[in-house]
């Protein structure tokens, strides 16, 4: 009994989408909030492939470009949201994409995890280390590392760089005055990204609750996204901005910027961008293509040049031991948990919001 | 229908298969059992024993969330720890999901997450199987109580996980289990076949040597045999016993009768042919005569029986005496020359050119050579031809003695050569019809030969091969 009305609730809702699909064929229906969309590829195409990602269009641009030339009759819409409205994309509105790429690994994890994503082929799982997949619904496609970023004004004449945390708690502490209001880093509160650093970093070290003691003191100002640090270093309102992708780093400042990009040595947290096919996905064939192009040699390299960042792998781990990869496990799923949440980013603001 | 004929039917309808078929198929039948019981127990042994281990990894992991579970300030707060969550999931990657209940309410977690049938008692895990999304997950449930407003409020801890990964890992080890068991199964048939032959090896040796065994080979079976055929030997062994004690006794019995019979016959005739001497009636002449002629053929009946029991007797064990077939047959051709001369026949000996030396008993041989003498002379016309000669043929010595006799009417060697049996045209000539019988037993207690043809123009011959003396 319980089945066939849930059977029925199915079959209303998928005429509801065919309907939707009727009358709404040129503006499909978001009710997530989109930072941005392009599409690439003729208009004459026959076939369509939704990719929905955090990554900037800017960055995405050249491995669109280099797919679709390889890919004939095949045009690609690409769309930008940040990680939570990926994640409210999926979870919650059946959004049909036939790729999520996402920096927020817990976030990603979780769609996984809850059955969202399509299993994916063996050859394409099997070719991933194992620290870069979870089973065959989540892999990922790109590494980068979470870094520091200091302004040259920041450092007076004679103070070395910081290489640590405790380093940069030293000098956040000698140079108050100069620090003060000019600090940005992500708002845990808004970005799944931020949350996703900060709860790695108190997984990671104890020093980062007294680092926000520090920051909180200087009236640290917190950003929704590493483009928005960035540009803030570049005009000069920030002197130093904690936890930026790195890929937005390298690929935006220049060495006229001045700034400093630092991989701390205690310990830099490594994201994973993490893929999936969501089982809404209309054309998961053009998903896998995308996805065995990313990971081919030629789309590494295309990003690796797009990013400035050196391709991640196993050696790389070995020679930079302070790089932490981001373990890709269901272990990112217990800071999802809303109590759990609550209470870290409750930790969080009483560290920040020095009385 | 009798009883036995039943029995018989019984038998036929359903004839016993072969023991070693039936010992192959056997066998072959009890490895495959035990190969399925071997995947069978490996499968559920397996995924008893990882469904217990995981089944104390998820409760343990559940209590340690219910145990973080604390009050702060009238509220509860929780801290679900990462490393809990890795390690439910570490093994195969498994799909983690929880549920937090407060007073009977969901507040965090998957609040659509199945609920424990029995509602577990303090900090005792309750497990429970259950459907949820498009999963089958393994959960486990553990209650308590926080201290929320100053109120005890119950609490309860749900957490679930999928279990793919140890179905793959009971799955594979079943895989091997039966790859196993498959090639116990492989190795089972052809150590089927080594074992029903070994087994059955013993048996097969008897069986050929009781079945080499000539027809007249009445002595024990002496071939070793398996414990377990032992009684068979031995029943079969007393059963020749005493079938050779029946056969000596009636031997014994006839060369008895036929030496009693023999010597007042002699005597019955000889007076015969006194008072046929010396009567002048004719009709008692007459009768004297036929009374001459049947107690002639009595006695030779009474002669041959002797011999042929002599022959029986020997040929069971037979001597084994060099005999010189030259001497032999001249020697008997002289002994039969006053009978040729009664009739007016001649016997033409032909000689061999070397000396013919044969191994066996020289009673038996020479009781062979006198009967075939003795029936040619017998079915002879007067006034004929007895030819015997003898010569070698390759490794064996060839005795042919022919006559211009009545022929062998038609009939084989087989059939004459059988006890009491006379050919049709024997006429009102005596006999026994125990001559050949001798003969052929005698040759082949000799491993020799014996061939009686038909001669051209009238007559048969009776020709021997006696193995050659090495």
């Amino acid at each position: 009994m319980r089945n066939t009305l849930v059977s029925a609730t199915r079959v209303t809702v998928r005429w509801m989408a065919v309907l939707v699909a009727i009358t709404l064929p040129l503006s499909p229906a978001t009710a997530f909030e989109i930072e941005d969309e392009r599409r690439f590829g003729l208009t004459s195409a026959a076939n369509e492939m939704a990719v929905l990602s955090t990554t900037d269009i800017a960055l995405f641009a050249p491995l669109a470009e280099a797919f679709l030339s390889q890919t004939p009759n095949t045009a690609l819409r690409y769309v930008q949201a940040t990680s939570r409205q990926v994640h409210a994309a999926i979870d919650e509105e059946r959004a049909a994409f036939d790729l999520v790429i996402s920096s927020a690994m817990d976030l990603q994890m979780k769609l996984a995890n809850d059955g969202f994503s399509r299993s994916l082929p063996d050859d394409l799982v099997a070719s991933l280390p194992d620290w870069a997949r979870w089973r065959d619904r989540l892999v990922a496609v790109a590494q980068e590392p979470v870094v520091l970023l200091l302004s040259g004004a920041a450092l007076p004449e004679g103070t070395q760089r910081p290489r640590s945390r405790r380093d940069l708690i030293a000098l956040l502490r000698d140079n108050a005055a100069l620090f003060d209001g000019r600090i940005g880093t992500y708002d845990p509160q808004a970005s799944g990204a931020g949350f996703l650093f900060l709860t790695q970093d108190a997984r990671m070290s104890d020093s980062i609750w007294r680092l926000a003691e520090v920051m909180g003191r200087l009236n640290t100002r917190l950003y929704c996204c590493s483009g928005d640090m960035i540009a803030g270093l570049r005009s000069g309102d920030l002197l130093m901005a904690y936890n930026v992708l790195g890929s937005y780093a390298a690929a935006n400042l220049t060495q006229a910027d001045g700034v400093h990009i630092i991989l701390p040595e205690d310990f830099t947290i490594t994201l994973q961008r993490t893929a999936l096919i969501p089982s809404t996905s209309d054309h998961p064939e053009l998903g896998v293509a995308l996805l065995n192009f990313l990971l081919s040699d030629t789309g590494r390299r295309i990003q690796s040049e797009a990013t400035g960042q050196p391709p991640f792998d196993a050696q790389t781990f070995r020679n930079q031991p302070h790089l932490r990869p981001i373990r890709l496990d269901p272990g990112l799923l217990a800071h999802l948990d809303a109590m759990t949440r609550r209470r870290f980013l409750a930790e969080w603001s009483a560290a920040l919001d020095q009385p | 229908m009798t009883q036995a004929t039943r029995q018989w039917l019984r038998g036929k309808a359903t004839r016993p298969a072969s023991l070693r078929r039936r010992l192959v198929l056997q066998l072959i039948a009890l490895s495959a059992v035990l190969a399925l019981v071997l995947y069978v127990a490996v499968r559920l042994g397996a995924e008893r024993a990882s469904e217990a281990t995981l089944d104390g990894i998820l409760g343990a992991a559940t209590t340690a969330i219910a145990e973080e579970l604390r009050s702060v300030d009238g509220g509860p707060e929780l801290e679900l720890s990462p490393g809990t969550f890795s390690m439910l999931a570490a093994m195969g990657e498994e799909r983690i999901f929880h549920r937090l209940n407060l007073g009977g309410s969901a507040v965090t977690g998957y609040d659509d997450l199945p609920m424990p049938p029995d509602t577990p008692t303090a900090l005792t895990a309750v497990f429970y199987d259950a459907p949820y999304r498009d999963a089958e997950l393994r959960l486990a449930a553990v209650a308590r109580s926080l201290m929320i407003d100053n109120r005890p409020t119950p609490v309860l801890v749900v957490v679930g996980q999928t279990r793919e990964g140890q179905r793959a890992i009971a799955q594979q080890l079943a895989n091997r289990a039966a790859a196993l068991g498959l090639a116990v199964f492989l190795i089972a048939v052809p150590l089927s076949l080594l074992a029903a032959g070994t087994l059955l090896r013993p048996i097969g040796r008897l069986a050929e040597a009781v079945g080499r065994r000539g027809g007249h080979d009445l002595r024990p079976v002496r071939h070793p045999a398996p414990t377990e055929l032992q009684p068979l030997v031995q029943q079969l062994n007393g059963f020749i016993a005493r079938l050779r004690s029946t056969l000596t006794q009636t031997e014994t019995f006839i060369a008895e009768a036929a030496h009693h019979i023999r010597t007042p016959l002699a005597t019955l005739r000889s007076e015969a042919e006194i008072a046929l001497r010396q009567s002048e009636d004719e009709p008692t002449r007459v009768r004297l005569r036929s009374m001459i002629r049947a107690t002639e053929e009595s006695a030779r009946s009474a002669s041959q029986l002797l011999d042929h029991a002599t022959v029986l007797f020997r040929a069971e064990q037979p001597a084994q005496d060099r005999v010189d077939l030259g001497t032999m047959t001249a020697a008997l051709v002289d002994r039969f020359l006053p009978t040729a001369d009664l009739k007016d026949m001649q016997i033409v000996l032909h000689p061999p050119t070397d000396a013919l030396v044969t191994t066996g008993d020289a009673v038996l041989i020479e009781a062979a050579l006198r009967n075939l003498i003795d029936n040619a002379l017998k079915y002879s016309p007067a006034d004929s031809n007895v030819s015997v000669s003898l010569a070698r043929d390759g490794n064996f010595a060839r005795l042919s003695v022919c006559d211009r006799g009545r022929g062998l009417g038609g009939e084989g060697l087989a059939d004459l050569s059988q006890r009491f049996r006379r050919g049709p045209n024997v006429g009102e000539v005596v006999g026994s019809g125990l001559g050949l019988t001798i003969v052929s037993e005698t040759i082949a207690a000799m491993q020799g030969r014996f061939e009686l043809t038909d001669r051209e123009n009238g007559g048969s011959c009776a020709t021997l091969w006696f193995p050659l003396h090495e």
